[in-house]
């Protein structure tokens, strides 16, 4: 008997008491829980999402289209990055107004080539307000998983409120399980020394999270 | 289960030396207190964590109900989307499957996320002995495979260590296994993590092989869910070309729907976070973006015998958030290494003797490392009834021979019971000669009464105070 023929096996046997009228699975779980917590405008969906990002160390701004540019000239500048990674997806002129060498992900870099990588810009799939949390799906504006990790610093675009989703039901809704899918909630961070968080160990250990307005 | 844990004394005796072990009980309060604070703070953010935990408690319910149809469309989705499933009955047959499969890339170096079934499984001692390193990335399995020590926690199995131990460790040892630590390291958390940053990044670098585990399947879609908070997962995620998942049976939730329950309940119990910093999915493999290969490994180990029991099989919809450790006054006093097992703490107590019987002294000792005092079910998120499945497991063990003196007293117990003059006769006794009581039992009572007081004897029985009031009522009625 192969393992899985006998794992099986055993897993019927275990089960004889289960009787063939057990309910499925549509009634056997009750969905008494909300699709999201209290009623907010989509305005105060951003601010909540703002406010959840700050409270675990990410650093959020705010700015229109126009002054895009600018903004992230300034973030990079600040970090003293040289080298940026812009996924296809994301229009050149952004780092226009930066001093940077623009690298894209075409050629697949390897790991070791995105270590030398100071910052990367990206967009992201959706992003939740009531968690804090950024749902990046490997699109064409946010490159491959491996780019907005190695790299120690990162820089996240939100459409806002367009992107911005009240809850996790609600991001689940609009994700497709077919796609490679990060969530980030706030900087890479560990528990680990006593229990209590620090901020800071593999992935980015900064994270700008910018809030354009539509 | 794990080599590491063979021999292990039964939990009193291992309990005994830990709580005389004034560092270790420092350590573990100062953590678990902090953490259950918070926890209870995340958890009154959700005005209807009642009813998502009755959600996650039936959806896990009812997979195991009908594991097989489950793990069967588990399997078609994952090789639908280039991935590759293989099945083990047993500990030895998954750590032969991983080992060969590390064996067929040519790679002798494997990163590691943490996995408590690899943990269970003792994987890392099986790689060695084929000649393969097997690195852990989660910073504090580092400390505890840096520091030749045991896991103490199910989320940080180096609770038991505080931050100068921790510097200490990485001073002493991470010279040996790669890049040593800075200069002048001190004991700052931060400075702790940036050590173990620099020391591993030279690994995740070059690794073409990881080995993660799974804290959910989705048996509709096929997708992986990796839940974790230092960016160790998604390096050995995405970097390698090769990724071995080794996930228990019952992880796998039947729908992509799912997800939203135990998104909201797991960070919020495991380390009291609205959100974990993150979480990575995957569904089979995507070109251009992670490994190219990627198998499965779902693992019995066990399972399946739970399973079979229907009041313990309740343990098996564990979603190892540690909730239930952080709560428990036994664990807080005794240590995780008490438990003589990768799983301490209440579930521990529940889980480890299922899987592994309870033939072992340590096993057999397990089902009564327990006050029943009922913490860990309030705060478990799939409304595991520890103490239900504690006390099931007890009449068990007491059934098993070894426990004769046990059954030989409560049988006389019961003969007293049944015969009241006899009962009368020996609480007599007792009474009358209660100065001469000493504090412990002799003979074989000696192991019950080590770890309690003897309650003191009262001067008369219930039965003859109320013969006496009965009497002097009378009497005074006829005054």
């Amino acid at each position: 008997m192969s393992s899985r023929a006998l794992v099986l096996d055993r897993i019927r046997r275990a089960l004889s008491d289960v009787p063939a009228t057990d309910p499925p699975y549509d009634q056997a779980v009750p969905r008494d829980y909300v699709r999201e917590h209290g009623a907010r405008t989509p305005a105060q969906n951003v601010d909540l999402l703002a406010e959840n990002l700050a409270d675990y160390r990410a650093h959020v701004h705010r700015c229109g289209p126009e002054g895009l540019a600018e903004l992230l000239a300034r973030l990079l500048d600040e970090r003293e990055a040289r080298r940026v990674l812009l996924p296809a997806g994301l229009p050149r002129e952004l780092l226009d107004a930066a001093a940077v060498e623009v690298l894209d992900d075409k050629t697949g870099l390897t790991a070791q080539e995105l270590d030398g990588v100071d910052s990367v810009v990206t967009g992201c799939a959706v992003a939740v307000a009531e968690t804090g949390t950024l749902v990046l799906d490997a699109g064409a504006d946010q490159g491959t998983r491996r780019g907005t990790l190695v790299p120690d610093h990162h820089i996240c675009l939100v459409r806002v409120p367009d992107q911005v989703v009240a809850s996790v039901p609600r991001a689940l809704e609009l994700l497709a399980p077919t796609r490679p899918l990060t969530w980030i909630s706030g900087p890479s961070a560990t528990s680990d020394i006593e229990l209590d968080r620090v901020e800071g160990v593999h992935g980015p250990r900064r994270l700008d999270v910018v809030l354009v307005r539509g | 289960m794990s080599g590491t844990f063979l021999g292990m004394p039964a939990f009193p005796e291992a309990a005994r030396t830990s709580v005389h072990n004034p560092t270790l009980r420092a350590n573990i309060r100062h953590a678990t207190h902090t953490i259950r604070t918070k926890r209870a703070a995340a958890v009154a953010e959700l005005d209807d964590w009642a009813e998502l935990r009755e959600a996650g408690k039936q959806i896990k319910e009812h997979t195991l109900r009908h594991l097989d149809r489950y793990l069967v469309q588990l399997e078609e989705a994952v090789t639908a989307a280039g991935g590759t499933v293989h099945w083990a009955a047993d500990a030895d047959e998954a750590n032969r499957i991983v080992t060969e499969l590390v064996r067929a890339t040519g790679e002798s170096e494997v990163v590691k996320v943490k996995s408590m079934a690899t943990q269970e499984i003792g994987l890392n001692e099986a790689l060695e002995a084929a000649g393969i390193a097997a690195y852990e990335t989660d910073l504090a399995e580092l400390i505890v495979q840096l520091g030749e020590d045991r896991p103490s926690h199910i989320l940080v199995p180096a609770i038991h260590r505080n931050r100068g131990e921790i510097r200490d460790i990485f001073r002493r040892e991470m010279g040996r296994w790669g890049r040593a630590a800075p200069d002048g390291l001190s004991d700052e958390p931060a400075q702790l993590a940036e050590a173990a940053r620099l020391h591993l990044r030279e690994k995740f670098l070059r690794a073409k092989v990881a080995v993660s585990g799974a804290n959910f399947m989705v048996a509709e879609t096929g997708t992986l869910v990796v839940v974790e908070s230092e960016g160790n997962g998604r390096m050995c995620l995405t970097l390698p070309e090769t990724l071995i998942s080794v996930a228990g049976i019952e992880k796998v939730v039947p729908t992509w729907r799912d997800l939203e329950v135990f998104l909201q309940t797991l960070p919020r119990s495991s380390t009291a976070e609205r959100m974990n910093p993150y979480t990575s999915m995957w569904t089979g493999t995507t070109p251009g973006d992670g490994p190219r290969n990627f198998h499965l490994v779902l693992l019995d180990n066990g399972r399946t015998d739970t399973l079979a029991d229907e009041v313990g099989r309740q343990a098996l919809r564990c979603i190892r958030c540690s909730a239930c450790l952080n709560v428990c006054p036994v664990y807080e006093r005794a240590g995780g290494h008490a438990y003589g097992s990768v799983y301490p703490g209440p579930i521990g107590a529940i889980l480890s003797p299922q899987l592994r019987g309870t033939q072992s002294e340590i096993d057999a000792s397990l089902p009564y490392a327990s006050s029943l005092c009922g913490a860990c079910y309030d705060v478990c998120p799939v409304a595991i009834d520890i103490p239900e499945v504690l006390v099931h497991l007890r009449e068990q063990v007491a059934e098993q021979p070894g426990h004769r003196l046990e059954r030989a007293a409560m049988g006389a117990a019961a003969k007293a019971f049944d015969h009241p003059s006899v009962l009368a006769a020996g609480q007599r006794l007792a009474s009358l000669t209660r100065r001469l009581h000493p504090s412990k039992l002799p003979g074989p009572g000696r192991a019950w009464s080590e770890s309690r007081d003897l309650p003191a004897f009262p001067a008369e029985s219930f039965r003859t105070w109320f013969k006496r009031q009965e009497r002097r009522k009378r009497e005074e009625g006829t005054r």
